[in-house]
């Protein structure tokens, strides 16, 4: 029998860079589906009215003096989840591409305890997701490359739909890639030993804002993260303890 | 003709760097986003070393016909000049965003002391 969702402490960390369009229904949507979810808004360094939105909507917003990057931003969610000592922890874009309707699906292994680390992948199941076709070939060759690197199938390496249990929270507040963080995050997670699972879910046209990938910059994206994982093979990895639960 | 031994010294060397650069991202003392045109620069200059008849045909475009290593040089300070340039950028942002940091710190404590 799995834990219920209401036995936990529990919080949504939403990054958002000029979201202001997409910021207030994503929290609306996630109160509207567990009432119980603290929400934690990061601002990364908006020069509209991102952080105003999410405060008037009671969210808890940190508002980063600069902009650090999606890496800084979501890391800076997971150490406040950390510090305010939070059971659960829910990773969802604030503009507005991925559902809370879907929570239930990402949330579900990590309440039956069956993952630590649980991503909502695009391309498993249902969902009709569009893309172009040299995103696409990128996300395969990331598929590909981190599969063989966990050893165990990974379709969706570049998903910000996640959520993690303490040991997650506890692991991304001490330690989160820069950058370009997920792909990495996957690999990171896997090497600390902390159990990842997939699951499909279906996830929306983004709402408002730009990608933060452009197509100039994919190469040097790819490169980058090429690099980390290939230099994380050789690095060592700490397994962390278990918390006692309090 | 690029004389041999210069072609192993100079391949040795940015094989050196390569390696550094390795370890120092492995141990995170370096930043694969700074580490990156290191690594260019060791693999351009080492692709160049061990590939002696290419040095020999960029030497004579540029119409250096007596020592083409000087194209190896050459090629190895443009580098450094692209790494600096790029270390500047990194060090202006720095810079700002301290600047930054300093101001929202002395406008915290100035709320927390009156607050």
């Amino acid at each position: 029998m799995a834990e219920q969702l209401s036995d936990f402490q529990r919080i949504a960390i939403v990054p958002a860079l000029n979201e202001e369009e997409t910021v207030g229904r994503v929290i609306d949507e996630i109160r509207a589906f567990d009432s119980g979810f603290d929400i934690v808004v990061v601002d990364d360094g908006s020069v509209d009215r991102t952080a105003g939105v999410a405060a008037d909507r009671g969210a808890h917003v940190l508002r980063l003096p600069f902009n650090l990057g999606i890496g800084g931003a979501v890391q800076t969610g997971y150490r406040f989840a950390f510090e305010h000592g939070y059971d659960i922890a829910v990773q969802i874009d604030g503009d507005g591409q991925h559902d809370p309707s879907q929570l239930p699906k990402i949330l579900e292994p990590v309440l039956a305890g069956e993952a630590d680390l649980c991503v909502g992948s695009r391309f498993t199941g249902d969902g009709a997701y569009r893309s172009s076709f040299a995103r696409r070939v990128g996300i395969k060759i990331f598929a590909g490359v981190v599969s063989a690197v966990v050893r165990q199938k990974v379709t969706d390496t570049t998903s910000g739909f996640r959520a993690v249990n303490r040991r997650g929270i506890a692991l991304f507040a001490a330690d989160y890639p820069h950058d370009y963080p997920e792909v990495e995050a996957t690999v990171m997670c896997v090497k600390h030993k902390l159990r990842l699972k997939e699951v499909p879910v279906a996830m929306r046209e983004r709402g408002g804002g730009a990608s933060s990938i452009t197509a100039v910059r994919s190469v040097y994206y790819m490169t980058k993260v090429l690099l980390a994982i290939f230099v994380g093979m050789f690095r060592r990895y700490a397994v962390p303890f278990e918390e006692e639960r309090r | 003709m690029t004389p041999l031994p210069v072609s192993i010294a100079a391949a040795v060397a940015s094989f050196l760097l390569l390696v550094v650069v390795f370890e120092l991202i492995r141990s995170r003392r370096l930043r694969e986003r700074y580490a990156l045109l290191w690594l260019l620069t060791g693999v351009v200059l080492l692709a160049l070393s061990l590939w002696r008849d290419g040095l020999n045909t960029i030497a004579g475009w540029f119409g250096v016909e007596t020592y083409p290593p000087a194209i190896l040089g050459a090629v190895g300070a443009l580098f450094i000049l692209l790494v600096l340039l790029h270390y500047s950028t990194v060090i202006s942002r720095l810079s700002d965003q301290n600047t930054i940091l300093a101001q929202r710190l002395a406008l915290l404590e100035q709320q927390l002391r009156e607050g």
